[in-house]
């Protein structure tokens, strides 16, 4: 099974709740596609890592054999190639590397060529596989980090968990897609609500089914529990503000392993959703 | 000599957007014609700036004239050797009057992409 956890803000407690859903299944792939700033890997503290690359294509011209027909500027979708003064050039960061101009240009001016853009690491904390993606900085889109950790992860058996960037654009559509549920991380605020209606836009749209965890919870906020009543919308869990948890967590404990009321709630959690503990 | 000024709907005032104006208007000094364009990249998914630069230079405009204008559609502009001009005011006659008489600054400020927000 593979679960996807999401909130419409940083902040919210989607790698607290996704890395100790996976502690909590004892046997399970963690896969961090928040890749502009991983930081589940922070709390597994993976041994055994290895590196993989990840390189986008790029187009590369070669004017000698260019006819300027066009062809290729008019193609490009994204606009991310203008003709000026008899030459063609690529705007590397809009370029969303569809090979489409080296398909329709048929001079065969255009090549591909590798463009480093970020890498996977892949290690482990006893049972859990841990994956990370790493965007390099600068790099426009993380989509091909998160296409890639994903493929490393799904070549793993049992539970996988995914861990989303924050929001609820593209490279947070790329991340849920494969995922056969979500868990949407709310906090009980006007922001947190907001921000939470527009992650429950998408992942309906994107037909998943879905469940609430609500962190950082003193008391109900009026409005969430009711959009959860009317949307058929199972609230999972609860996590209270708790000094211990807190305390830990910023240690870079992971505190299903170390405090036995988040023991608990985490037990509850994966046994809800399906997910087996060994 | 050719200009073009990004144009709102009512192709009277200069549009505060380069890439997402839905007109383009083209004035040839050398015959005081004015046409107006329809921007092929108003709508565009994304990649507006690249592509209005692109029908800019396509048109043979020698300048621009304009509220703002981005890194991506400049580096195009500069590339085609297109000066840019800042906008003074939103009447675009007025603009293309003041520019005439050399009273228009040159836009040395651009800014990164909106991506689509405004």
């Amino acid at each position: 099974m593979k679960i996807a956890i999401l909130s419409g803000k940083g902040g919210a407690g989607k790698t607290l709740i996704a890395v100790n859903l996976a502690a909590a299944a004892k046997k399970a792939t963690y896969i961090d596609c928040d890749v502009e700033e991983p930081n589940g890997r922070l709390f597994f503290n993976p041994t055994d890592v290895k590196e993989t690359p990840v390189n986008t294509l790029l187009p590369k011209f070669d004017a000698t054999l260019c006819t300027g027909c066009l062809e290729c500027v008019q193609f490009c979708r994204f606009n991310a190639l203008v003709y000026i003064k008899e030459k063609p050039k690529l705007f590397d960061e809009i370029c969303h590397s569809c090979g489409g101009c080296q398909m329709v240009c048929k001079a065969g001016a255009i090549s591909e060529v590798e463009h480093p853009v970020g890498h996977i690491e892949q290690g482990f904390h006893h049972d859990i596989c841990v994956i990370t993606g790493i965007l390099n900085p600068g790099e426009a889109s993380g989509i091909p980090v998160i296409k890639n950790a994903q493929k490393q992860g799904f070549e793993q058996e049992g539970l996988i968990v995914i861990d989303c960037p924050p929001g609820s654009a593209c490279s947070v559509m790329e991340s849920v897609s494969a995922a056969d549920c979500c868990i949407l991380v709310a906090e009980p605020t006007a922001f947190g609500f907001h921000n939470f209606r527009m992650n429950y836009e998408l992942v309906t749209l994107l037909g998943k089914p879905c469940g609430v965890v609500i962190n950082k919870q003193d008391q109900p906020y009026q409005p969430l529990e009711q959009f959860c009543i009317e949307h058929h919308l199972p609230v999972l869990m609860r996590i209270p503000y708790n000094q211990n948890f807190a305390a830990l967590a910023s240690k870079g404990e992971i505190i299903c392993e170390k405090d036995e009321t988040a023991k608990a709630m985490f037990a509850e959690l994966l046994k809800k959703i399906g997910g087996v503990a060994k | 000599m050719k200009v073009m000024i990004p144009m709102d709907e009512d192709r009277q005032n200069v549009c505060v957007s380069f890439g997402r104006a839905p007109f383009f208007m083209l004035h040839d000094i050398d015959t005081n014609e004015t046409t107006f364009l329809k921007n092929p990249a108003a709508d565009a998914a994304g990649g507006a700036g690249t592509k209005s630069a692109q029908f800019v230079v396509d048109h043979g405009a020698d300048a621009i004239i304009t509220v703002r204008c981005g890194e991506n559609a400049a580096e195009v502009c500069n590339a085609a050797e297109i000066a840019i001009y800042k906008a003074n005011g939103t009447d675009a006659n007025a603009n293309l009057a003041a520019w005439k008489e050399n009273k228009l600054e040159k836009l040395t400020h651009f800014h990164a992409g909106f991506h689509g927000i405004q």
